[in-house]
C-alpha cells in the first residue's frame, strides 16, 4: 500500500487548505452473538452544516483506517466491517476546491486513483463489508458505499446523488463501474445521467432502496442501530441478501441509448461528461472492475483539465455562493420590513407576482387594476393557484385559507396602498403610463413605501424623474415563467437610495430569488445578451443564410432552445418590442429586423410549426421572409453570433451595468437557463478565443473558470 | 352511567442498555430523548400486532424535566418516535418511582376506561442532568425544620435507614451487594436481561472515553462481575464517616430509559398482545424523607390490604436496589432471609443501575420474564423506595399459575 500512501502524500502537499475528515474506527459486539465488528465513522469534525468531503488526506486518513480493519479481518478478529457518516450527513464526495486547484494531468489521475486505491480496498477484505447511509451522500459518498458488500439506506436521507456529470465530470471512484453493475444499466444511467442533467435531481432515501442500491431501508429514528441488527442477521444466515439477476446484452444497449438520447437534448453534445459517462457504462457490463476503474481514472484526468469542468465549477460557485451575497448591494441592516404589498394592475404577469409575493412573505398583498373584473379575474387566478398547490398536497388547507384570506382586490388604490411598505406595478410597458401611475401610488401609499416596477426595457430613473420621492424607485425585473427562474434583476435607478435598494434585496431573498444588482441601462442584462444575440441571428438569416443553418450554428453552446424556438416562447412581438428598443438606444449594434416585422405584422406566433411533431419552418412564414444572398456556413454564423455577443458583454462591463463578468454569467444561467459547462458564458467566450479576438483580453482571470496557468 | 373496573395487564416491557452517567459513560453524547425514543420503538417492532393508533398515551416519566428531558417528554417522544399524531402524551415524575407512577397512573385510567392501551416508561440521563440539577427548595423545610437537611441527599437517609435497623450492618449490605452482582452475571450468562434490551447506536467524539465513532451498545455498562467482599470492604463511605454506605453497596449514577405496553386485558386478547402480567393493586405511602429507603413497607402494607393478601402469599419480589440496606430493611421487616431465592432473581439496581426515573419498567419486565419461567407462582411484587420519603409498591398476578 506503499504506492497509495505516497500518492495520495503527494496529492496532499498540492492542496493544504483540506477540511480533513478523520476515518474513526470503533469496535463493537452485534446484537444476537453475531461477533465483533469493526465500524468505521467519516468525519471532519464540523457540524452539518459543514458537510464531510473526501480530499487526499481524508482518502490516507481512511487507507489508515482500513489498514487496521484489514489486519484485525485476516486476523479473525472481527466478523465484518461498516462505514458510516456523522450526523445527518454520510459523505459529499470529492472537496471540489481541490480539484480547482490542480494544474496537472498527472496530479488529476492520482485523484482518480488515489480514491480507487482506497475505496477498492473494501471490496478485498476476507470479511463482507457494510454501508449505512445515514445522510447526504453524493459523489464519492455514494461510491465509497458502493465498493461495500452491503448497503442500508436511512429513510430520512434528504439527498443522494452522483452529481459528477452536472458539473462536467465522470463518477470516478466507482460509481460509473459499479452501479450498472449493481443495479442494471437502465437505473444506472437514470442516476448517473438523467438525474444530473435534470438540475442535479436528488434522491430520497425510500427511493435508493427502491432502486436497489441500497438492501434494507430504516427508520431514521433508530437507522443505525437498525443497521447493526440488519447486519448481524445477514452475517448469521437469517437474512439473504437477494440482487436481481441483470440483462447485460440488449437491455445494456438500450440503456446507453437512453443515455446519449438525454446527453443529447440536454447538452446537445457540446458537453463531453455525459458521453463519457456512458462510454464507461457500456464497457462496464463485462464486470471487470479494474478496466473500468482505468477507464474512469483516465476520464476523470482528461474532464479535470478541460475547460467544460473548469466552467462548470466556476458556474457552480456563482449561483452556490455569488447569489447568496450579491456584489454591490447595500448593508442589509439599511432594509426595511415589508409587511404589506401593493400590486398595481391584475393582468396575468401582476397575478403571477401577486402569487409569489404571496407564497414567500405571507403577508397582505393587494391587487388594483382599472375596472372589478379585471381586478376579480386576478384575485381568481390567484385563488386558482392556492387552490392547485393544495390539490397537490403542497400545502395544507389551514395554509390554502391564510393565503386566500391574504389576497385582496380593490379598484381605489388610496384604499388599497396607504398602508402598503412596498407597491409593485406590472401594467403596460409604456413610460408615461408607468409613470402616472407611480404619481397616483405615491399621492396614497406611505412615505417610506418601495415603489418598484417589472419594467424589462424602460428608464427606471426616467420613471422616477416626476415623483416627489424619486429616491424610493426601484427596478425588480423577473423573468418567465416568475415561479421558475430564479433571477431577479435588481435595478437601481440614478436617484435610488441604499435603504430602499436594501429593502429590495431584502425582499429578494425573502422571495427565494438569485438577485443580482444592475444599473440602469436599456434591457438590463439578459434581454439585452440575448436581443443581441437573437438579433445577429436574425441578420444573417435576414442576409441569406437558410434558417437551418443559422439554428444549427449555435447547436454546440448546449443552450437550453434553439433561438428561433426561444423567440417562440417569448412571442414575436414583444421580441420585436425589445430589439426596438435597443435599436433606439445603440442604433449601431441592434437592428430590427424586417422580416421579423412582417412575421408579427402577419400575426404569426412563431417560425415553426409542429404538425409532423418535429419544428418545421411555417410555409406561411418562409413566404414572408425576404432574404438577401449572403450565405454563412455554420462556423461562420458562430463566429458572428459570438462576436457579437462578447463585444456587447465588453460594452456592458465598461459601462458598468454589473460589476463584474461573473454577475454576467449568473444571469445568464439563471434568468436564461444558459448551462454550467459554458459558465454562463463568458468562460466559453474567453475558452473560444473570441474574447481575445473582440476585446484584445479575457473576461476573467486565468484560473478563475480555467485550468490554472 | 354504570361500570365496570376492567382488568390492567402488563404486555411487555423493553429498556434500554444502562449506562454510567459521566464524560467516559456510553450515552454521554446520547440525548435523554432519543433513548426513549429507541424504547418506544422496540416495543412497536416486538408488538406489531399494536396498531399505533390505537395507543391512547404515552406518559413518560423523568425527574429533571428540562432540556431534553422536559418539553413534556411524553408528547414529543411519541412524535420523534413515529408514533402518529393523534396519540397524546405527557409526563410524569415520581423520582426514583417515575415510570412505575406512569404504568400505575394509566393503569387507573385503563381501569376507568378513560384508555385501552398505553405506553408507559421512564428515563434519566443523570449524566446531562445530575441528581438536584436547578432545584430550588423551599427555605422553609430548613427553617421550620420540616425535614432534616439530610432527606435531600440519598445517600445520606440511606445510612438513617441503617441507624433505624441496627442489625443491618455493612457488613451484610456488602454481603448483598456481592450476591446482586452474582445474579446479575449469571442473568446476563444465561440470555435472561439481553432479550429485553434494545440496542441503542451511540457516539463519541473525544477519545477520553475510549475509541471515538459510532458505536452500539448492547448491555448495561455499570456491571461488576465478580464484585468481592474484599473488593467492597476498601471503598469509601463518602455520606458518612465511618459510615456504611459505598458505592459498592449502592446503585450508581446512571443514564437509561425504559418503556412499556399496559392496557386493559380484553384489549391485548382482542389484539393478540401477550398479557405477561395482570395488576392486582398498587399503592404510594409517605415516610419521613431523611429515611426514605423505609418507604416500600408502608407502601407494600396498603397494596397487600387493598388485595386482601398477606406477604406470604407473594411468590416473587423484584425490589429496586437503589441502596443495600434499604433492601434488607424490607426484608428485615417481613421477616425474610437477606438470601432469599424469591427476592431479585436476576439480581438488580446495584448491578445494572439506577437511572431514576426509570427503573420501575425494568423491575416489571424482570418480573414478567419470572413469571413465565415460574408458573406456579401467583403473585409478584415490585417496589420501590423514592425520593423525600415515599414507597411505590404493584402487586401482580401470573396469567401463566398453574393453579395450586
Amino acid at each position: 500500500m506503499s504506492t497509495t500512501t505516497e500518492l495520495l502524500k503527494g496529492a496532499a502537499e498540492l492542496f493544504p487548505d483540506e477540511v480533513v475528515t478523520e476515518a474513526h474506527v470503533r469496535h463493537l459486539d452485534l446484537p444476537a452473538g453475531a461477533g465483533r465488528f469493526a465500524l468505521i465513522t467519516l468525519d471532519n469534525g464540523l457540524d452539518h452544516t459543514k458537510p464531510t468531503t473526501f480530499g487526499p488526506q481524508s482518502l490516507a486518513n481512511l487507507n489508515v483506517a482500513i489498514d487496521q480493519v484489514e489486519k484485525e479481518s485476516a486476523a479473525g478478529e472481527i466478523v465484518g466491517v461498516g462505514i458510516t457518516g456523522k450526523p445527518f450527513i454520510f459523505a459529499v464526495g470529492a472537496d471540489l476546491k481541490g480539484v480547482e486547484i490542480l494544474k496537472e494531468h498527472s496530479d488529476a489521475l492520482a485523484i482518480g486513483k488515489g480514491g480507487h486505491d482506497v475505496f477498492k480496498r473494501l471490496h478485498g477484505l476476507s470479511v463482507p463489508t457494510f454501508a449505512y447511509y445515514n445522510g447526504a451522500a453524493m459523489g464519492g459518498g455514494v461510491e465509497v458505499g458502493l465498493h461495500c458488500t452491503y448497503r442500508t439506506v436511512s429513510k430520512a436521507l434528504p439527498a443522494f446523488s452522483l452529481p459528477e456529470v452536472f458539473l462536467g465530470l465522470v463518477p470516478g471512484w466507482g460509481g460509473c463501474v459499479l452501479l450498472p453493475n449493481l443495479i442494471g444499466a437502465d437505473r444506472a444511467v437514470s442516476v448517473i445521467i438523467e438525474n444530473s442533467l435534470n438540475q442535479n435531481r436528488q434522491l430520497k432515501g425510500k427511493q435508493v432502496y427502491e432502486l436497489g442500491i441500497a438492501d434494507a431501508l430504516f427508520d431514521g429514528a433508530d437507522f443505525l442501530s437498525q443497521s447493526l441488527v440488519w447486519t448481524a442477521s445477514v452475517l448469521n444466515g437469517d437474512i439473504t441478501v437477494e440482487r436481481p439477476e441483470l440483462d447485460r446484452g440488449e437491455g445494456w444497449d438500450a440503456a446507453v441509448a437512453r443515455g446519449r438520447a438525454i446527453a443529447d437534448s440536454k447538452v446537445h453534445g457540446a458537453a463531453p461528461a455525459a458521453y463519457r459517462a456512458l462510454d464507461i457504462i457500456d464497457a462496464a457490463r463485462d464486470g471487470d472492475r479494474q478496466q473500468g476503474f482505468d477507464a474512469e481514472d483516465t476520464a476523470l484526468a482528461d474532464l479535470i483539465m478541460g475547460g467544460e469542468l473548469r466552467a462548470g465549477l466556476y458556474a457552480f460557485n456563482l449561483v452556490q455562493k455569488r447569489a447568496k451575497r450579491p456584489a454591490g448591494a447595500p448593508s442589509k441592516d439599511l432594509a426595511r420590513p415589508v409587511s404589506k404589498v401593493g400590486v398595481v394592475g391584475a393582468g396575468l404577469m401582476a397575478s403571477q407576482l401577486a402569487l409569489l409575493f404571496l407564497r414567500r412573505l405571507e403577508v397582505p398583498v393587494v391587487l388594483t387594476d382599472i375596472d372589478q373584473e379585471r381586478i376579480d379575474k386576478g384575485v381568481g387566478y390567484v385563488h386558482a393557484e392556492i387552490d392547485k398547490l393544495l390539490g397537490k398536497g403542497r400545502i395544507n388547507q389551514d395554509k390554502a385559507n391564510r393565503l386566500k384570506a391574504l389576497v385582496t382586490g380593490v379598484l381605489d388604490k388610496a384604499e388599497g396602498f396607504a398602508d402598503a411598505d412596498f407597491v409593485i406595478e406590472a401594467v403596460f410597458e409604456e413610460m408615461s403610463v408607468k409613470q402616472q401611475v407611480f404619481a397616483e401610488v405615491e399621492a396614497v401609499a406611505p412615505a417610506h413605501a418601495i415603489l418598484a416596477t417589472n419594467t424589462s426595457s424602460l428608464s427606471v430613473s426616467e420613471m422616477a424623474s416626476k415623483l416627489q420621492h424619486p429616491e424610493r424607485v426601484v427596478g425588480f425585473h423577473f423573468f418567465n415563467p416568475v415561479a421558475v427562474l430564479p433571477l431577479l434583476e435588481i435595478v437601481r435607478g440614478e436617484q435610488t437610495d441604499d435603504a430602499s435598494l436594501a429593502t429590495a434585496f431584502g425582499v429578494a431573498k425573502k422571495l427565494k430569488k438569485t438577485a443580482v444588482l444592475v444599473k440602469d441601462a436599456p434591457a438590463f442584462v439578459v434581454n439585452r445578451i440575448l436581443t443581441r444575440f437573437m438579433g445577429e441571428i436574425q441578420n444573417v438569416i435576414d442576409e441569406g443564410t437558410p434558417v437551418p443553418v443559422a439554428e444549427k450554428a449555435v447547436e454546440p453552446l448546449g443552450l437550453p432552445m434553439s433561438p428561433l424556438v426561444l423567440l417562440e416562447l417569448v412571442g414575436p412581438a414583444i421580441g420585436l418590442h425589445v430589439s426596438e428598443t435597443l435599436n433606439r438606444a445603440f442604433p449601431d449594434r441592434f437592428t430590427v429586423s424586417p422580416n421579423l416585422k412582417a412575421v408579427v405584422e402577419a400575426g404569426k406566433r412563431g417560425f415553426y410549426v409542429y404538425d409532423s411533431g418535429k419544428p418545421e419552418l411555417d410555409p406561411e412564414v418562409a413566404a414572408l421572409l425576404k432574404q438577401g444572398d449572403s450565405v454563412l456556413t455554420e462556423e461562420q454564423v458562430r463566429d458572428r453570433v459570438l462576436d457579437a455577443v462578447a463585444q456587447e458583454i465588453g460594452l456592458m462591463l465598461d459601462e458598468g451595468v454589473v460589476a463584474e463578468a461573473q454577475d454576467i454569467d449568473l444571469c445568464l444561467i439563471t434568468g436564461a437557463g444558459w448551462p454550467f459547462h459554458l459558465g454562463g458564458v463568458t468562460p466559453y467566450l474567453d475558452r473560444a478565443g473570441v474574447s481575445e479576438r473582440v476585446n484584445g483580453k479575457p473576461f476573467l482571470a486565468p484560473g478563475l473558470a480555467s485550468v490554472p496557468a | 352511567m354504570p361500570r365496570t373496573v376492567r382488568d390492567v395487564v402488563f404486555v411487555d416491557g423493553v429498556r434500554t442498555p444502562f449506562g454510567k452517567a459521566g464524560p467516559k459513560g456510553i450515552y454521554h453524547e446520547t440525548r435523554a430523548d432519543d433513548l426513549v425514543v429507541n424504547a418506544i420503538r422496540e416495543l412497536l417492532r416486538r408488538n406489531p400486532d399494536l396498531d399505533p393508533a390505537k395507543i391512547d398515551e404515552v406518559a413518560i416519566a423523568a425527574t429533571t424535566q428540562i432540556g431534553d428531558q422536559g418539553l413534556t417528554i411524553g408528547r414529543t417522544a411519541g412524535i420523534l418516535a413515529g408514533l402518529p399524531q393523534s396519540v397524546p402524551g405527557y409526563s410524569i415524575d415520581r423520582m426514583c418511582a417515575g415510570a412505575l407512577t406512569a404504568v400505575t397512573t394509566t393503569a387507573g385510567s385503563i381501569a376507568f376506561g378513560a384508555y385501552d392501551a398505553v405506553i408507559a416508561g421512564g428515563v434519566e440521563h443523570m449524566g446531562r442532568h445530575p441528581m438536584g440539577e436547578a432545584v430550588d427548595p423551599n427555605p422553609r423545610f430548613v427553617s421550620e425544620k420540616l425535614v432534616d437537611e439530610s432527606a435531600l441527599f440519598m445517600g445520606m437517609t440511606a445510612e438513617n435507614l441503617h441507624d433505624r435497623y441496627p442489625s443491618i450492618t455493612k457488613q451484610r449490605a456488602d454481603e448483598y451487594a456481592v450476591r446482586s452482582q452474582e445474579k446479575a452475571a449469571k442473568a446476563y450468562a444465561d440470555g435472561k436481561i439481553q432479550q429485553d434490551l434494545v440496542p441503542v447506536s451511540i457516539r463519541r467524539t473525544t477519545p477520553e472515553g475510549g475509541e471515538t465513532g459510532w458505536g452500539l451498545a448492547t448491555e448495561d455498562e455499570p456491571m461488576r462481575p465478580g464484585t468481592t467482599l474484599e473488593s467492597l470492604a476498601g471503598l469509601k463511605t463518602p455520606f458518612r464517616t465511618h459510615g456504611r454506605v459505598t458505592a459498592g453497596n449502592a446503585a450508581g449514577l446512571n443514564d437509561g430509559a425504559t418503556a412499556s405496553i399496559i392496557a386493559s386485558e380484553d384489549f391485548a386478547r382482542e389484539n393478540g398482545l401477550p398479557v405477561r402480567m395482570r395488576l392486582v393493586s398498587y399503592s404510594f405511602a409517605g415516610v419521613e424523607p431523611e429515611v426514605m429507603g423505609y418507604g416500600p413497607i408502608p407502601a407494600t402494607e396498603k397494596a397487600l390490604a387493598q388485595a386482601g393478601l398477606s406477604i406470604s402469599d407473594i411468590g416473587l419480589f423484584e425490589i429496586n436496589e437503589a441502596f443495600a440496606v434499604q433492601v434488607l430493611a424490607f426484608l428485615e421487616h417481613y421477616g425474610i432471609a437477606d438470601d432469599d431465592a424469591r427476592v431479585n432473581q436476576y439480581g438488580g439496581a446495584i448491578a445494572y443501575g439506577h437511572p431514576l426515573a426509570s427503573s420501575g419498567v425494568r423491575l416489571m419486565t424482570q418480573l414478567a420474564r419470572q413469571f413465565e419461567e415460574q408458573p406456579h407462582v401467583r403473585y409478584g411484587l415490585t417496589t420501590m423506595c423514592v425520593g423525600f420519603g415515599m414507597g411505590a409498591t404493584v402487586i401482580w398476578e401470573n396469567p401463566h399459575w398453574e393453579g395450586k
